[in-house]
Protein backbone atom coordinates (compact mmCIF):
# COMPACT_ATOMS: atom_id res chain seq x y z
CA UNK A 1 0.00 0.00 0.00
CA UNK A 2 1.24 3.47 -0.77
CA UNK A 3 1.83 6.05 1.91
CA UNK A 4 -0.79 8.58 0.63
CA UNK A 5 -3.41 5.82 0.86
CA UNK A 6 -2.31 5.08 4.42
CA UNK A 7 -2.53 8.75 5.38
CA UNK A 8 -5.97 9.07 3.79
CA UNK A 9 -7.17 6.04 5.76
CA UNK A 10 -5.81 7.43 9.03
CA UNK A 11 -7.30 10.86 8.30
CA UNK A 12 -10.72 9.30 7.67
CA UNK A 13 -10.41 7.28 10.88
CA UNK A 14 -9.67 10.38 12.96
CA UNK A 15 -12.46 12.37 11.29
CA UNK A 16 -14.95 9.59 11.97
CA UNK A 17 -13.77 9.38 15.59
CA UNK A 18 -14.48 13.09 16.11
CA UNK A 19 -17.92 12.81 14.48
CA UNK A 20 -18.87 9.74 16.51
CA UNK A 21 -17.56 11.48 19.63
CA UNK A 22 -20.52 13.89 19.41
CA UNK A 23 -22.86 10.92 19.64
CA UNK A 24 -20.80 9.78 22.63
CA UNK A 25 -21.51 13.07 24.39
CA UNK A 26 -25.21 12.70 23.54
CA UNK A 27 -25.09 9.16 24.96
CA UNK A 28 -23.48 10.36 28.20
CA UNK A 29 -26.21 12.98 28.56
CA UNK A 30 -28.94 10.45 27.76
CA UNK A 31 -27.51 8.03 30.35
CA UNK A 32 -27.59 10.78 32.97
CA UNK A 33 -31.17 11.69 31.99
CA UNK A 34 -32.13 8.02 32.42
CA UNK A 35 -30.82 8.04 36.00
CA UNK A 36 -27.50 6.24 35.48
CA UNK A 37 -24.48 7.61 37.30
CA UNK A 38 -21.28 8.70 35.55
CA UNK A 39 -19.51 5.39 36.28
CA UNK A 40 -22.34 3.35 34.81
CA UNK A 41 -22.37 5.50 31.67
CA UNK A 42 -18.57 5.20 31.35
CA UNK A 43 -18.69 1.42 31.90
CA UNK A 44 -21.28 1.00 29.16
CA UNK A 45 -19.11 2.88 26.67
CA UNK A 46 -15.91 1.05 27.67
CA UNK A 47 -17.37 -2.46 27.97
CA UNK A 48 -20.43 -2.57 25.68
CA UNK A 49 -19.01 -0.21 23.05
CA UNK A 50 -21.80 -0.35 20.48
CA UNK A 51 -23.77 2.87 20.21
CA UNK A 52 -27.28 1.85 19.24
CA UNK A 53 -27.36 -0.87 21.94
CA UNK A 54 -26.14 1.59 24.56
CA UNK A 55 -28.78 4.15 23.55
CA UNK A 56 -31.45 1.43 23.68
CA UNK A 57 -30.27 0.32 27.13
CA UNK A 58 -30.54 3.78 28.68
CA UNK A 59 -33.66 4.54 26.61
CA UNK A 60 -35.53 1.61 28.13
CA UNK A 61 -34.36 2.43 31.68
CA UNK A 62 -35.21 6.10 31.10
CA UNK A 63 -38.75 5.11 30.13
CA UNK A 64 -39.03 3.33 33.49
CA UNK A 65 -38.39 -0.11 32.04
CA UNK A 66 -36.98 -3.11 33.90
CA UNK A 67 -33.32 -4.12 33.84
CA UNK A 68 -34.28 -7.22 31.87
CA UNK A 69 -36.05 -5.18 29.17
CA UNK A 70 -33.01 -2.88 28.95
CA UNK A 71 -30.64 -5.83 28.48
CA UNK A 72 -33.03 -7.40 25.93
CA UNK A 73 -33.22 -4.21 23.86
CA UNK A 74 -29.43 -3.83 23.85
CA UNK A 75 -28.88 -7.44 22.77
CA UNK A 76 -31.50 -7.30 20.00
CA UNK A 77 -29.64 -4.35 18.49
CA UNK A 78 -26.31 -6.12 19.09
CA UNK A 79 -27.19 -8.95 16.69
CA UNK A 80 -26.11 -6.60 13.88
CA UNK A 81 -22.52 -6.95 15.06
CA UNK A 82 -22.61 -10.74 14.68
CA UNK A 83 -23.35 -10.30 10.99
CA UNK A 84 -20.58 -7.71 10.70
CA UNK A 85 -18.14 -10.15 12.32
CA UNK A 86 -18.94 -12.81 9.76
CA UNK A 87 -18.28 -10.33 6.94
CA UNK A 88 -14.97 -9.27 8.52
CA UNK A 89 -13.49 -12.76 8.99
CA UNK A 90 -11.93 -13.01 5.49
CA UNK A 91 -10.33 -9.60 5.97
CA UNK A 92 -9.11 -9.86 9.55
CA UNK A 93 -8.45 -13.62 9.66
CA UNK A 94 -8.63 -13.44 13.45
CA UNK A 95 -6.91 -16.15 15.48
CA UNK A 96 -6.54 -16.89 19.19
CA UNK A 97 -6.06 -13.91 21.49
CA UNK A 98 -6.15 -11.44 18.60
CA UNK A 99 -9.72 -12.51 17.91
CA UNK A 100 -10.66 -11.82 21.56
CA UNK A 101 -9.34 -8.27 21.22
CA UNK A 102 -10.55 -7.51 17.69
CA UNK A 103 -14.11 -8.63 18.49
CA UNK A 104 -14.62 -5.67 20.84
CA UNK A 105 -14.21 -3.22 17.95
CA UNK A 106 -16.66 -4.93 15.56
CA UNK A 107 -19.26 -2.14 15.15
CA UNK A 108 -21.07 -0.26 12.32
CA UNK A 109 -18.30 2.24 11.59
CA UNK A 110 -15.26 -0.08 11.72
CA UNK A 111 -17.03 -2.61 9.50
CA UNK A 112 -18.04 0.02 6.95
CA UNK A 113 -14.51 1.48 6.82
CA UNK A 114 -12.77 -1.91 6.61
CA UNK A 115 -15.05 -3.30 3.89
CA UNK A 116 -14.85 -0.10 1.83
CA UNK A 117 -11.03 -0.21 1.68
CA UNK A 118 -9.53 -1.11 -1.73
CA UNK A 119 -7.33 -3.98 -0.49
CA UNK A 120 -6.80 -6.26 2.51
CA UNK A 121 -3.87 -4.40 4.08
CA UNK A 122 -5.73 -1.09 3.92
CA UNK A 123 -8.87 -2.81 5.15
CA UNK A 124 -7.08 -4.08 8.26
CA UNK A 125 -5.51 -0.67 8.83
CA UNK A 126 -8.92 1.00 8.41
CA UNK A 127 -10.47 -1.40 10.93
CA UNK A 128 -7.75 -0.86 13.55
CA UNK A 129 -7.38 2.91 13.06
CA UNK A 130 -11.15 3.52 13.05
CA UNK A 131 -11.57 1.23 16.06
CA UNK A 132 -8.86 3.02 18.05
CA UNK A 133 -10.04 6.50 17.09
CA UNK A 134 -13.71 5.83 17.84
CA UNK A 135 -12.97 3.92 21.07
CA UNK A 136 -10.94 6.84 22.38
CA UNK A 137 -13.40 9.57 21.37
CA UNK A 138 -16.54 7.61 22.30
CA UNK A 139 -15.30 6.97 25.84
CA UNK A 140 -13.88 10.46 26.40
CA UNK A 141 -17.03 12.17 25.11
CA UNK A 142 -19.33 9.87 27.10
CA UNK A 143 -17.65 11.25 30.23
CA UNK A 144 -18.02 14.82 28.97
CA UNK A 145 -21.72 14.28 28.22
CA UNK A 146 -22.48 12.50 31.49
CA UNK A 147 -20.62 15.01 33.67
CA UNK A 148 -22.06 17.95 31.70
CA UNK A 149 -25.63 16.69 31.99
CA UNK A 150 -25.22 15.93 35.71
CA UNK A 151 -24.44 19.62 36.29
CA UNK A 152 -27.67 20.84 34.65
CA UNK A 153 -30.83 22.05 36.38
CA UNK A 154 -34.32 23.46 35.67
CA UNK A 155 -34.76 24.74 32.13
CA UNK A 156 -31.54 23.03 30.97
CA UNK A 157 -33.07 19.72 32.14
CA UNK A 158 -36.12 20.34 29.95
CA UNK A 159 -33.74 21.01 27.07
CA UNK A 160 -31.94 17.73 27.72
CA UNK A 161 -35.28 15.86 27.84
CA UNK A 162 -35.97 17.14 24.32
CA UNK A 163 -32.43 16.34 23.13
CA UNK A 164 -32.66 12.63 23.97
CA UNK A 165 -35.48 11.66 21.54
CA UNK A 166 -33.85 13.91 18.92
CA UNK A 167 -30.60 11.93 19.31
CA UNK A 168 -32.49 8.66 18.79
CA UNK A 169 -34.14 10.12 15.69
CA UNK A 170 -30.74 11.15 14.32
CA UNK A 171 -29.54 7.59 14.87
CA UNK A 172 -32.54 6.23 12.97
CA UNK A 173 -32.62 8.83 10.19
CA UNK A 174 -29.89 7.48 7.85
CA UNK A 175 -31.83 4.19 7.57
CA UNK A 176 -34.89 6.04 6.27
CA UNK A 177 -33.08 8.05 3.61
CA UNK A 178 -33.59 7.17 -0.03
CA UNK A 179 -29.95 6.08 -0.47
CA UNK A 180 -30.26 3.32 2.17
CA UNK A 181 -30.98 -0.19 0.85
CA UNK A 182 -34.77 -0.75 0.78
CA UNK A 183 -35.42 2.64 2.38
CA UNK A 184 -39.18 2.41 1.75
CA UNK A 185 -39.35 -0.90 3.63
CA UNK A 186 -37.17 0.52 6.43
CA UNK A 187 -39.66 3.40 6.76
CA UNK A 188 -42.62 1.01 6.90
CA UNK A 189 -40.92 -1.04 9.64
CA UNK A 190 -39.98 2.13 11.56
CA UNK A 191 -43.55 3.48 11.49
CA UNK A 192 -44.80 0.03 12.51
CA UNK A 193 -42.35 -0.11 15.42
CA UNK A 194 -43.39 3.32 16.69
CA UNK A 195 -47.11 2.50 16.40
CA UNK A 196 -46.72 -0.83 18.23
CA UNK A 197 -44.71 0.84 21.02
CA UNK A 198 -47.23 3.66 21.52
CA UNK A 199 -50.23 1.32 21.35
CA UNK A 200 -48.74 -0.99 23.99
CA UNK A 201 -47.54 1.79 26.33
CA UNK A 202 -50.79 2.00 28.38
CA UNK A 203 -51.08 -1.78 28.82
CA UNK A 204 -47.65 -3.36 29.28
CA UNK A 205 -44.90 -2.73 31.87
CA UNK A 206 -42.57 0.12 30.81
CA UNK A 207 -39.80 -0.96 28.47
CA UNK A 208 -41.62 -4.06 27.23
CA UNK A 209 -43.30 -2.04 24.46
CA UNK A 210 -39.86 -1.28 23.00
CA UNK A 211 -38.89 -4.96 22.82
CA UNK A 212 -42.35 -5.87 21.50
CA UNK A 213 -41.84 -3.40 18.65
CA UNK A 214 -39.56 -5.94 16.94
CA UNK A 215 -42.75 -7.62 15.66
CA UNK A 216 -42.81 -4.73 13.16
CA UNK A 217 -39.90 -6.45 11.41
CA UNK A 218 -42.58 -8.74 9.95
CA UNK A 219 -43.65 -5.76 7.81
CA UNK A 220 -40.36 -6.17 5.91
CA UNK A 221 -41.77 -9.34 4.36
CA UNK A 222 -39.84 -12.23 2.87
CA UNK A 223 -36.17 -12.06 1.93
CA UNK A 224 -35.81 -11.10 -1.71
CA UNK A 225 -34.20 -13.90 -3.65
CA UNK A 226 -32.26 -11.51 -5.88
CA UNK A 227 -30.85 -9.53 -2.98
CA UNK A 228 -28.65 -12.16 -1.33
CA UNK A 229 -27.99 -15.04 -3.68
CA UNK A 230 -27.60 -18.40 -2.01
CA UNK A 231 -24.44 -20.44 -2.58
CA UNK A 232 -26.29 -22.70 -5.03
CA UNK A 233 -27.49 -19.70 -7.07
CA UNK A 234 -24.01 -18.25 -7.16
CA UNK A 235 -22.58 -21.48 -8.53
CA UNK A 236 -25.32 -21.84 -11.15
CA UNK B 1 -34.41 0.50 40.77
CA UNK B 2 -31.42 -0.05 43.04
CA UNK B 3 -27.90 0.80 41.98
CA UNK B 4 -26.88 -2.86 42.24
CA UNK B 5 -29.59 -3.97 39.80
CA UNK B 6 -28.50 -1.31 37.31
CA UNK B 7 -24.88 -2.45 37.65
CA UNK B 8 -25.82 -6.10 37.08
CA UNK B 9 -27.79 -5.05 33.99
CA UNK B 10 -24.88 -2.91 32.72
CA UNK B 11 -22.44 -5.82 33.05
CA UNK B 12 -24.85 -8.44 31.66
CA UNK B 13 -25.65 -6.30 28.61
CA UNK B 14 -21.94 -5.57 28.08
CA UNK B 15 -20.95 -9.25 28.26
CA UNK B 16 -23.86 -10.26 26.00
CA UNK B 17 -23.02 -7.56 23.44
CA UNK B 18 -19.39 -8.66 23.43
CA UNK B 19 -20.34 -12.30 22.91
CA UNK B 20 -22.55 -11.33 19.94
CA UNK B 21 -19.54 -9.59 18.36
CA UNK B 22 -17.20 -12.48 19.21
CA UNK B 23 -19.66 -15.01 17.76
CA UNK B 24 -19.49 -13.29 14.38
CA UNK B 25 -15.74 -13.84 14.24
CA UNK B 26 -16.06 -17.43 15.48
CA UNK B 27 -19.07 -19.28 14.02
CA UNK B 28 -19.24 -20.68 10.47
CA UNK B 29 -20.53 -17.99 8.09
CA UNK B 30 -23.33 -20.27 6.88
CA UNK B 31 -25.00 -20.14 10.31
CA UNK B 32 -25.45 -16.38 10.11
CA UNK B 33 -25.81 -15.77 6.39
CA UNK B 34 -29.27 -17.34 6.11
CA UNK B 35 -31.66 -15.09 4.13
CA UNK B 36 -34.16 -14.97 7.02
CA UNK B 37 -31.51 -14.14 9.63
CA UNK B 38 -30.08 -11.39 7.42
CA UNK B 39 -33.61 -10.07 6.80
CA UNK B 40 -34.47 -9.79 10.48
CA UNK B 41 -31.08 -8.31 11.44
CA UNK B 42 -31.37 -5.69 8.68
CA UNK B 43 -34.69 -4.43 10.01
CA UNK B 44 -34.41 -4.77 13.80
CA UNK B 45 -32.70 -1.37 14.20
CA UNK B 46 -35.48 0.50 12.34
CA UNK B 47 -38.22 -1.10 14.48
CA UNK B 48 -36.42 -0.67 17.81
CA UNK B 49 -35.00 2.80 17.25
CA UNK B 50 -38.39 4.09 16.03
CA UNK B 51 -40.06 2.55 19.09
CA UNK B 52 -37.50 4.28 21.32
CA UNK B 53 -38.04 7.61 19.55
CA UNK B 54 -41.79 7.32 20.10
CA UNK B 55 -41.50 6.24 23.75
CA UNK B 56 -38.90 8.87 24.61
CA UNK B 57 -40.80 11.68 22.91
CA UNK B 58 -44.44 10.97 23.63
CA UNK B 59 -44.88 8.86 26.77
CA UNK B 60 -44.49 9.26 30.49
CA UNK B 61 -44.96 6.04 32.46
CA UNK B 62 -48.10 4.46 31.04
CA UNK B 63 -49.48 7.66 29.58
CA UNK B 64 -49.18 9.23 26.16
CA UNK B 65 -48.22 12.86 26.66
CA UNK B 66 -47.57 15.88 24.47
CA UNK B 67 -44.95 18.28 25.81
CA UNK B 68 -41.73 20.05 24.87
CA UNK B 69 -40.07 16.77 23.91
CA UNK B 70 -42.49 16.24 21.01
CA UNK B 71 -41.95 19.82 19.87
CA UNK B 72 -38.20 19.22 20.05
CA UNK B 73 -38.58 16.04 18.03
CA UNK B 74 -40.53 17.83 15.31
CA UNK B 75 -37.85 20.50 15.13
CA UNK B 76 -35.18 17.77 14.96
CA UNK B 77 -36.99 16.03 12.09
CA UNK B 78 -37.11 19.26 10.09
CA UNK B 79 -33.40 19.89 10.79
CA UNK B 80 -32.51 16.33 9.71
CA UNK B 81 -34.56 16.71 6.53
CA UNK B 82 -32.44 19.76 5.73
CA UNK B 83 -29.32 17.67 6.41
CA UNK B 84 -28.23 19.69 9.42
CA UNK B 85 -25.20 18.29 11.31
CA UNK B 86 -25.89 16.15 14.39
CA UNK B 87 -24.82 18.83 16.87
CA UNK B 88 -27.13 21.41 15.23
CA UNK B 89 -30.04 18.95 15.37
CA UNK B 90 -29.50 18.42 19.10
CA UNK B 91 -29.08 22.13 19.85
CA UNK B 92 -32.29 23.03 17.98
CA UNK B 93 -34.26 20.25 19.68
CA UNK B 94 -32.91 21.30 23.08
CA UNK B 95 -33.73 24.96 22.44
CA UNK B 96 -37.28 24.03 21.41
CA UNK B 97 -37.75 21.89 24.53
CA UNK B 98 -36.41 24.67 26.78
CA UNK B 99 -38.63 27.26 25.09
CA UNK B 100 -41.77 25.17 25.68
CA UNK B 101 -40.68 24.67 29.32
CA UNK B 102 -40.36 28.44 29.80
CA UNK B 103 -43.61 29.33 27.98
CA UNK B 104 -45.97 26.66 29.34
Amino acid sequence: MSSPERSATLRDAIGLGVAVGLYGAAFGAAADAAGLNVWQAASLSALMFTGASQFAFVGVLGAGGSALAAVGGALLLGTRNTVYGVRLVPLLQPRGLRRVGLAHWVIDETTAMALAAPDRALGRLAFLATGASIYLMWNAMTLVGALGAAALGGTARAALDAVVPAAFLALLWPRLRRAFPEAATQRRVAVGGAVVALALTPIVPAGVQVIAAVVAVALAGRPRATERPTAAEEMA
Amino acid sequence: MSGTVVWVAVLAAAVGSYLLKFAGLSVPAAWVEQPWVARVVDFVPAALLAALVAVQAATSGRHLVVDGRLVGLAVAAVALAFRAPFIVVLLLAGAAGALVHVLV
